[in-house]
């Protein structure tokens, strides 16, 4: 595994998330406490909601466009929902999120 | 001829390792230590009750010199050690050589100091010897002291100095205080405890520069303009370990002085033990390691077999009447869970977070007896599985051979408090169930149980379900959501009457069951406590949905819809031209004449959006707030400037209306509209507040609607001038604004509290409504402005992503 440094702690709001653009797609990474992140697909199995858009809370999300919730631990679908989302390993080290890089390299794509 | 031990740094840790030296093989060495401070080994932690008065300084000397004397120990304290030589194998002292076989380089760390400008002042003190705790020891009732730092040693040195009456303000650069050892939950309640002691605490604030007059400190100034006068000023922001000399003198370093598992550095005679090593990759700032490490290396300078192996550590603040604890690992990792127990009548927060059935991290405040009892869990790495649904309730409702919240009330003993507002116990509560209390509502009125802050109901419930078995039904209440038994109108309530003034207070003294909330209690806690506090409470972006987060409403393919505010529907060919001439830049696929008499720019990409803001900012164009839960639009009809019917200025008035309420937060959209004449062409008689003018006057009319459901608006009241109808709308905004259930439309509410109490509120009372007007007024203070703006300055580069893989040429 080889760790890509993307960015501080401090360019994710507390329980936000920002986007990470890649050749195979966005990756949304999610601030979920003080020193906590998580990192999973952006796009949303319902119907593709922008998933660094929606209300971060405990380790979950809830996508903005129709309120599924995803554990960021396991990317499953909380309650009656079907679907679930890639995660990456992500690690903070210093402050500096890093992200392995097979979330950003063509080879995982498979 | 014996061997020649040399140790440098007479601290906790090579205390230590001298006390196992000297235990296990009296006669093994000659010994020399030197020391920088003028002393040899005391009790470092122990500084904060000296500093409190709760000890005095030789209660806390660990080694004095008979010990030293007894063991024939040659003590060169109050002498630096220069230079290590290796090739000579000597330590240069100040004072001379002194010829070592074996050396332990014991250096401690030293105290970060930010280097801000003013830095060098007198009075601008570490918190890290004994000489620093005299300093901070001669301050008094008529002295003022900053700390900067709410970590363990800046609360520490905050409350010792308060305990002397000492004015203390501490500074804290994060949002929670302690936030390397706590979660939010707990942090609040600590914030809280330390306020009750008379400290003054700053979060989120950023120390700019330190002042001072004739070389002496003499204020902090905060980057938003803050002066904090003080006298003295204490940093304690962190510690880096005191490699210096193993630097100079060549030994493998990074962070601290690079140590294998027998504590030996690169250097095969050379030792280190405490905070100035490096461990696989750890450097350490508590003493339990260092014990650890020292036991080591006393046998591994014997030739013994002994390794050393890092294990979770446990934290306590010594502030006395501060009871926290934290053990163990709260960092990320996947498959985590979380267990959280609050009991806010006794200020107790408990969270235990799991992992693959283990428990890996425990915070504990106000009631951490168990602490220990859970720290061994997680040393242990036990299988909790079995226990985990009582694991919160600690040691003594484990072993029983059910495991569920029914037993573990049920194993309450009678004496135990349940409502701790009224003081009621279990056995109160049993007896009444017993003489015939048969639901809630008739054990709150024989016990007061649950009958002030209703945070034990769910107790009071399941003691009813217990004591009468299938004779009970759990009622389902309508609470906010899973994080909380209580229903909006009881939080709002408690707000108020508690004075909660941030999310973390709400989720901490109303018991919430998760540790930060949902997307369905966040966005209207956020609600209340901005509409309840709008000057104490600032505004979380995060608890928001994502339209009043980017100030944009989200389309179903991810992009964005941008309206701009055309005050009561007037616009110009110069803001006409502008928003064409971004409608072409940023190639928005669709422009719509909207409902509420705007142009709709579809389509836009997220990216975009500060850029095309900034467009229509320059051009004078706002938000439009067409995504928020706050005014929408005034729509009006040309009146009196155009129209043969027109029998007062209606477009004026609705300008003038927008003007007075743009910006402002409401339970729900809040749509106007005036019309200049009964004929209504505005369609004022289906918004949430209608204006209709005629000869006499104004005539205000609330509680429309015309979506989902269509109702026509119910008369409030006639007023004969501009001036009164602006303050009768700002009235009944504010009123549904501070009593309205989050996402109620004004007509729900209007229903729920009835025409007649309003009209009593906003008409009759005018006290009152002066009164709401005021509060309105106040809390436009804050929200009166453009966020469009405001975002193009501060945020725009959180709109693009944080990093861009796409950009790099493929492998
Ligand atoms: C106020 C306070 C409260 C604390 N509370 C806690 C607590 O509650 N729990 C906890 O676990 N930990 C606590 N700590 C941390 C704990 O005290 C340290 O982890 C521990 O003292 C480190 O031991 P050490 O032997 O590595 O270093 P030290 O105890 O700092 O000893 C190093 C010694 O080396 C000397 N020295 C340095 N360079 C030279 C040189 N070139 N020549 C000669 N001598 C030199 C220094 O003068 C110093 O006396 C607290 C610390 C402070 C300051
Ligand atoms: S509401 Fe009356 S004044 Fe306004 S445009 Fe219609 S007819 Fe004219
Ligand atoms: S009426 Fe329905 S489809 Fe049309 S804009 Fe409103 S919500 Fe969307
Ligand atoms: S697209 Fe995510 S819930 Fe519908």
């Amino acid at each position: 595994m080889s760790w890509i440094d993307i960015g501080h702690i401090d360019e994710v709001p507390l329980r936000g998330a920002r986007l990470v653009k890649t050749h195979i797609g966005c990756i949304a990474v999610f601030r979920t406490a003080e020193t906590e992140v998580y990192a999973a697909t952006n796009s949303c199995p319902h119907k593709g909601g922008p998933l660094s858009e929606g209300i971060v809370h405990g380790q979950s999300v809830t996508c903005p466009l129709h309120n599924w919730v995803f554990d960021l631990n396991t990317g499953e679908a909380q309650d009656a929902d079907e679907g679930r989302i890639n995660t990456y390993p992500v690690r903070l080290e210093d402050g500096r999120i890093l992200l392995d890089d097979s979330a950003v390299t063509r080879r995982s794509a498979a | 001829m014996k061997q020649r031990l040399v140790v440098i740094g007479a601290g906790m840790a090579s205390g230590r390792v001298l006390e196992h030296l000297t235990d296990s093989a009296p006669d093994a060495f000659d010994i020399t230590l030197f020391n920088a401070e003028p002393r040899g080994n005391y009790n470092r932690i122990m500084l904060s009750p000296v500093l409190s008065g709760e000890k005095s300084y030789e209660e806390i000397v660990t080694h004095d010199d008979a010990w030293y004397a007894e063991r024939g120990i040659a003590c060169r304290f109050g002498e630096k050690v220069e230079k290590i030589d290796r090739e000579m194998k000597v330590v240069e002292g100040a004072n001379g050589h002194v010829p070592y076989d074996k050396l332990v380089v014991a250096t401690g760390s030293n105290p970060f100091i930010i280097p801000l400008p003013g830095h060098d002042l007198e009075g601008v003190i570490a918190y890290r010897d004994l000489e620093d705790t005299q300093q901070m020891m001669d301050m008094g009732p008529d002295n003022k002291v900053v700390v900067i730092g709410g970590g363990l040693l800046g609360l520490e040195a905050a409350a010792g100095m308060a305990a002397h009456g000492v004015d203390v303000t501490v500074v804290h650069i994060m949002g929670h205080l302690m936030e390397r050892q706590l979660d939010e939950a707990a942090g609040y309640l600590l914030k809280k405890s330390l306020e009750d002691k008379g400290i003054k605490i700053c979060l989120q604030a950023n120390s700019k520069e330190i002042l001072g007059r004739s070389g002496k400190v003499r204020a902090l100034l905060l980057d938003d303009g803050t002066e904090l006068p003080c006298d003295l000023l204490v940093m304690a922001v962190g510690i880096r370990p005191n490699t210096a000399l193993a630097q100079d003198t060549g030994l493998a370093i990074g962070r601290g002085i690079h140590v294998d598992d027998q504590m030996l550095t690169s250097d095969p005679d050379i030792y280190a033990v405490g905070e100035c090593v490096e461990h696989n990759g750890e450097v350490f700032g508590l003493v339990a390691p260092l014990y650890d490490q020292a036991k080591v290396a006393g046998q591994a300078i014997l030739d013994e077999e002994a390794s050393f192996v890092q294990k979770s550590l446990s934290t306590k603040l010594k502030v006395t009447g501060c009871d926290l604890f934290s053990a163990g690992d709260f960092a990320d990792g996947p498959g985590r869970e979380d267990i959280v127990f609050r009991d806010p009548s006794r200020g107790v927060y408990k969270r235990l977070v799991i992992e693959e059935d283990c428990l890996i991290g425990a915070v504990m405040y106000g009631d951490t007896a168990d602490g220990s009892w859970f720290f061994g869990l997680i040393k242990d790495g036990t299988n909790i599985d079995e226990m985990r649904e009582t694991l919160i309730f600690g040691p003594a409702y484990q072993g029983g051979d059910t495991a569920d919240p029914l037993s573990a009330v049920a194993a309450l003993p009678p004496e135990a408090e349940i409502c701790g507002c009224n003081g009621v116990c279990k056995g109160d509560i049993v007896e009444a169930i017993s003489a015939g209390a048969g639901d809630l509502g008739a054990v709150r009125a024989s016990t007061k149980a649950s009958a002030s802050c209703g945070t034990c109901t769910g107790l009071v419930e399941q003691l009813l379900q217990v004591t009468l078995g299938d004779g009970f039904e759990m009622p389902t209440t309508q609470s906010i959501c899973g994080c909380t038994d209580l229903t909006h109108e009881d939080v709002r309530r408690l707000i108020k009457g508690q004075e909660l003034k941030s999310q973390a207070a709400v989720w901490q003294e109303l018991g919430w069951n998760t540790p930060n909330g949902c997307h369905v209690c966040r966005p209207a806690i956020n609600y209340y406590l901005l509409a309840d506090w709008p000057l104490a409470y600032q505004d979380d972006p995060q608890s928001r949905f994502v339209n009043e987060r980017k100030h944009a409403n989200i389309q179903k393919d991810g992009t964005f819809s941008v309206v701009p505010r055309m005050w009561g529907g007037i616009t110009t060919p110069e803001e006409l031209r502008a928003i064409a001439d971004a409608a072409d830049k940023y190639d928005v696929p669709t422009v719509k004449v909207t409902g509420g008499q705007r142009i709709d720019l579809l389509g836009v990409k997220g990216e975009d959006l500060p850029l095309i803001w900034s467009d229509l900012n320059k051009a004078g164009l706002v938000s439009g707030h067409a995504y928020s839960k706050g005014l929408r639009t005034v729509k009006t009809c040309v009146g009196t400037d155009h129209c043969r019917f027109g029998t007062q200025d209606s477009t004026g008035l609705g300008i003038k209306l927008e003007k007075t309420l743009w910006g402002s937060w409401t339970p729900h959209k809040l749509k106007l509209a005036v019309s200049g004449c009964p004929r209504n062409c505005a369609e004022a008689t289906c918004k949430d507040i209608g204006v209709v003018c005629v000869d006499s006057g104004y005539q205000i009319s609330i509680g429309g609607a015309a979506g989902m459901d269509v109702k026509e608006t119910e008369t409030l009241c006639q007023v004969s001038t501009e001036d009164e109808a602006i303050e009768v709308v700002m009235a009944v905004t504010q009123a549904y604004r501070e009593g309205g259930k989050y996402l109620d439309r004004l007509y729900k509410w209007l229903g729920k509290v009835g025409m007649d109490w309003v009209k009593a509120q906003v008409v009759d009372d005018l006290q009152n409504r002066d009164a709401l007007v005021a509060r309105f007024e106040l809390s436009q203070s804050i929200y009166r402005k453009d966020p469009w703006a405001e975002h193009v300055r501060e945020k725009a580069q959180t709109y693009g992503p944080i990093a861009d893989f796409t950009l790099e040429a493929a492998e």
